[in-house]
């Protein structure tokens, strides 16, 4: 009797649930369509009908904002530095935090003190400065930035490596030394295959950050030369003049569809993570 | 073991450390001096003690940026964390299809703020268009709660994803120990369930109200602070007094506005941290 009724209000909720998907899903669909238009088509009184024969455009937006507005050339430099920038937290954070965990002197306390505090403090607070500093010290092209994301993102990246060691016996560290490996090896070769998991919930974590952040890169990097993909989208906008809709729509697409792409395919581990991420944060 | 560990410590800590000094502690606390100078870049700092303190203070724009923060922070906080557990409790039920909605409403988080504020943008302003109301460059109503539409859209998601697991953890027999006791499914979330998933909700508190006060990509593509900085948020208005105007007053009044705002962040996080800390339940 009682398991009938809750099997009914689970099929409501699943129908009300259903809905509310395609409500959520609206606003990157309606985009979808209307980057298929064709640029006269585009108005606020048209913008919630689907293409039609006479409006569709085919991918004509996607070719202009491929070719016109260089959106290859900034997915090369948003690609390059998302992945140099996430590699150097990786494996430098980690080397950092096992010595932080390991090693129980002042400095090491007051270290990993610094680090949890640089997680809390906003970024306007040393916009300004760093990148002044970053200027001085030419760490201002995107084969370089990584230098800054790493001093940027080793606070979230310490703190869930550091969380994550303090569980990990000792022995297996003390036995490997034992044995007659140094420690760089010891943590080559024991630390680092045990920290895989916190690996990929920090790589995922810092990648979502370093890869849709907009204002690091635009005061770092010279926008006339080098544009990320928030720059890019934020310079179509930013510019004075008319705004080409079409072409823009199908820049926010371009954006959005790789995401998705790497998202499905890696969804079990993103939600992981950032579960894993949250517990500790 | 340790001292083989410390005579190795360059390795170890040097590149992380080399990275932070340039990337935080420098710029830190050079931010930190520079907000008691007058300067339009670092090497032409001139000392004028509080007078850019003073000055923030009479600066309207910066006041009406706080006031409207605060006043997004408080309807978000609430909104995206009822709204999140209440997912949370539907997506814990074994209702069908619940991996696809999970999916579903977490999408959102992956999408960057600026491209999400264009998103919203142009969606928002066909609906103004439609009704007949004022695009959002004139009408901060709708900038108001086209802010806070925006970022729930995003943030329901991710702290959905968090309560969720909270709620895997509850132990089954706590709740059917419960329910025997003849308690309702409403008395079981209230008594058992919310108590036990309080480390989650603290996480989830602590992230959305900084994630609020820290707000600057989806604020500067959606509205921009406009219309007449309306709809500036605090981040935006650092951002505007460093960077939209030219002069020799602007850069200092802007470093002290950051530091104010640094501090204000800092102090809301650790008391907001302690308050809910202390409501735990010990497992």
């Amino acid at each position: 009797m009682k398991k009938a009724k809750e099997k009914r209000s689970n099929a409501i909720w699943s129908v009300i649930l259903g809905i509310l998907s395609i409500l959520y899903m609206y606003p990157i669909v309606m985009i979808l369509f209307n980057s298929l238009k064709d640029e006269r088509a585009i108005s606020t009184n048209t913008a919630f009908q689907l293409p039609t024969a006479e409006t569709f455009a085919g991918l004509a937006n996607y070719v202009n904002a491929i070719n016109a507005q260089g959106f290859l050339k900034s997915l090369g430099y948003s690609l390059f530095i998302t992945v140099t920038s996430v590699a150097a937290i990786l494996l430098f954070c980690a080397m950092c935090s096992w010595y932080i965990t390991r090693v129980k002197t002042k400095f090491a306390q007051g270290l990993y003190f610094l680090f949890a505090f640089s997680m809390v403090v906003p970024f306007q607070m040393v916009m300004f400065t760093l990148s002044q500093t970053a200027d001085m010290l030419d760490l201002n092209t995107p084969w370089n930035i990584w230098v800054i994301y790493l001093g940027f993102g080793a606070g979230l990246a310490v703190f869930m490596f550091a969380g994550f060691m303090k569980s990990i016996p000792l022995e297996v560290e003390e036995a490997s030394m034992i044995d007659g490996c140094n420690p760089i090896q010891t943590f080559f070769m024991i630390v680092m295959p045990m920290l895989k998991p916190t690996m990929v919930s920090v790589g995922i974590l810092e990648a979502m950050w370093v890869w849709n952040d907009y204002l690091l890169p635009t005061l770092v990097l010279d926008i006339k030369k080098y544009r990320t993909i928030p720059m890019l989208i934020q310079y179509f906008r930013g510019s004075y003049g008319r705004v080409e809709m079409g072409p823009m729509m199908a820049c926010i697409m371009l954006t959005v569809i790789p995401i998705v792409i790497v998202y499905l395919a890696g969804q079990k581990h993103i939600i992981k993570g950032v579960a894993a991420g949250a517990v500790k944060g | 073991m340790e001292k083989a560990v410390k005579k190795y410590s360059p390795i170890f800590v040097l590149p992380t450390l080399l990275a932070f000094t340039i990337g935080f502690i420098v710029p830190f606390f050079e931010g930190l001096y520079l907000s008691f100078c007058q300067f339009t870049t670092v090497k032409n700092a001139k000392w004028v003690g509080i007078s850019n303190y003073t000055r923030v203070f009479a600066d309207e724009a910066f006041l009406h940026s706080f006031g409207f923060t605060v006043k997004y922070a408080v309807v978000a906080i609430v909104l995206i964390n009822v709204i999140a557990l209440g997912l949370a409790l539907l997506l814990t039920r074994n209702i069908k299809g619940t991996n696809i909605f999970r999916t579903v409403f977490f999408m959102p988080n992956l999408i960057g703020g600026i491209v999400l504020g264009y998103i919203w943008q142009i969606l928002i302003n066909c609906v103004l268009a439609l009704v007949g109301q004022p695009l959002l460059a004139l009408n901060s109503q709708a900038g108001y709660w086209g802010i806070i539409i925006l970022t729930a859209w995003q943030q329901i998601g991710y702290m959905m994803i968090i309560y969720i697991a909270g709620l895997q953890n509850v132990p089954e027999d706590l709740i059917e120990a419960a329910q025997i006791d003849g308690a309702t499914q409403w008395e079981t979330f209230w008594k058992v369930k919310l108590p036990m998933i309080m480390s989650s909700i603290t996480v989830c508190v602590f992230l959305t109200l900084t994630n609020s006060f820290k707000l600057f990509d989806q604020n500067l593509a959606l509205t921009g602070g406009e219309p007449n900085h309306l709809t500036e948020m605090l981040a935006l208005n650092i951002y505007q007094t460093f960077y939209a105007r030219a002069g020799l007053q602007w850069k200092g009044l802007g470093q002290a506005k950051a530091v104010l705002f640094c501090l204000l962040v800092v102090v809301i996080s650790f008391a907001q941290l302690k308050a809910t800390r202390s409501k735990e339940v010990q497992q």
